[in-house]
């Protein structure tokens, strides 16, 4: 079975220091990775390096068999990244922010109001995106993976800021997302439920003599 | 991606920026109130008479809008910028140089259209002679995405770093000087009354050609900024 998502020799140098080099990986459908790492490891950078926001030093990533600039349209449509920072908009409402984001995501047909249900904010549809809590803005985001058609998911911390309700609802889509053959990869302090052959673990962490990173 | 889609993504962009935009109009007012102010004062601090005020109405105006639109230019990708919607932009499926289009298309609409809308009003207060007040208009509606256009250049460009409002203003308004010089000679043809077609016609093919390149340099300098 080829990889959905490859990345070869990956090398990341960010302000004069080596985050990552030679970083390898491999992700089959139905596979979620872990990265983990302290904080200012370099999780996040590979996360957009993957995503194709940011450039290696060297290596490359490939979808499917495909570099990025071989089909940038198709290569997009495949990935879903949903980044530390929300991409919700402060002045419009829940509805609005929902509405806007699944028609730039090509999704017309979603029904704004299921979403808002799905996510548990129905009866806040009307109220300005910044006078939500940091979980509710969280979750506005977030409601992208309910109508989403990526293959791959990127995702940098999904639960911070979520109640323990999100944070199942959302163990429970990615469960469905697996199962239909996506690939999940995220940054996260939080444990994940799943075990075994499905979960993959990446650990980056910078130390003295260099980067040390496991891949298991 | 078809033309139908590509479309839709455009006017999706347009219409969020225009219900973020009316959700905070004092962005919106606050640069054209500059013009208004700046063009009531002069009349107080050079005196009433029509012969000086006629005069210098066409470069007063022109200034007064110059920078104006430099007041509100740092914010264009700011708040994008800071709430990541610039990434999700980046990483979206349709032609970067498109939504960048869509950007100053929504820019211009908010800060170009009703400078050209107030322009009779300046031109009164400033007792520009009426043979002038059409080709000013004129001049404004070719200029004005003109402005709009590069002032969305140097905005991408200084996105990313934080305080680049006095680095924006270095760097845009050189290139608006010719805009400025072409803009008054035609406002003066049309006022001792030969025709200010050239110089309407040379502003106009140089909108085109900005409105034509700017969305490409737009899209690299976004990828750049949130590289």
């Amino acid at each position: 079975m080829s990889a959905v998502i490859e990345a070869k020799q990956l090398t990341s140098v960010r302000a004069g220091r080596t985050l990552f080099s030679q970083l390898s990986l491999q992700l089959h459908a139905g596979e979620i990775l872990h990265v983990e790492g302290p904080n200012g490891a370099g999780k996040s950078t590979l996360l957009r390096i993957i995503a194709g926001l940011l450039d290696p030093q060297a290596g490359r990533v490939s979808l499917f068999g495909q570099d990025q600039w071989d089909d940038p349209e198709q290569w997009q449509r495949q990935l879903l990244f949903i980044g530390h920072k929300a991409a919700v908009k402060a002045e419009l409402t829940a509805l609005e922010n929902l509405h806007y984001q699944a028609l730039l995501d090509g999704a017309d047909q979603v029904d704004a109001w299921q979403l808002l249900e799905t996510v548990g904010l129905l009866g806040l549809e009307d109220v300005p995106a910044q006078q939500l809590s940091a979980g509710q803005q969280r979750r506005i985001a977030l409601a992208r993976l309910w109508y989403g058609q990526a293959t791959l998911w990127i995702l940098d911390e999904p639960f911070t800021a979520l109640d323990s309700h999100g944070i199942a609802l959302l163990h429970e889509r990615f469960s469905q997302h697996l199962e239909q053959g996506g690939v999940i990869i995220l940054t996260s302090h939080q444990p994940l439920t799943w075990t075994g052959e499905r979960l993959k673990k990446i650990r980056i962490d910078y130390q003295d003599e260099g980067l040390l990173y496991e891949y298991r | 991606m078809n033309t139908a889609s590509a479309w839709r993504l455009l006017t999706t962009v347009m219409r969020r920026d225009l219900a973020v935009a009316l959700r905070r109009r004092s962005d919106v007012v606050n640069p054209l109130l500059f013009v208004v102010i700046v063009v009531t004062l002069f009349p107080l601090a050079v005196g009433p008479g029509p012969d000086i005020l006629g005069r210098i109405a066409t470069g007063v105006i022109w200034v007064a809008a110059l920078l104006s639109s430099l007041l509100g230019s740092e914010r264009l990708f700011r708040d994008d910028f800071l709430d990541g919607t610039l990434e999700q932009l980046v990483l979206s499926p349709a032609p970067l140089p498109l939504l960048a289009f869509g950007k100053v298309a929504v820019h211009w609409l908010l800060s170009g259209l009703p400078l050209v809308i107030l322009a009779p009003l300046c031109a009164m207060l400033l007792k520009l002679p009426i043979a002038g007040w059409g080709v000013l208009m004129l001049t404004l509606l070719v200029g004005t995405p003109m402005l709009s256009a590069m002032t969305a250049v140097g905005a991408a460009l200084t996105v990313s770093l934080g305080r680049g409002g006095a680095l924006l203003s270095l760097l845009l308004l050189p290139l608006f000087i010719p805009l400025l010089i072409f803009a008054a000679a035609a406002v003066e043809s049309a006022l001792v009354g030969t025709s200010a077609s050239g110089q309407v016609l040379l502003l106009t093919g140089l909108m085109l050609l900005t409105l034509l390149l700017a969305p490409f340099a737009v899209a690299a300098a976004l990828r750049v900024s949130v590289n």
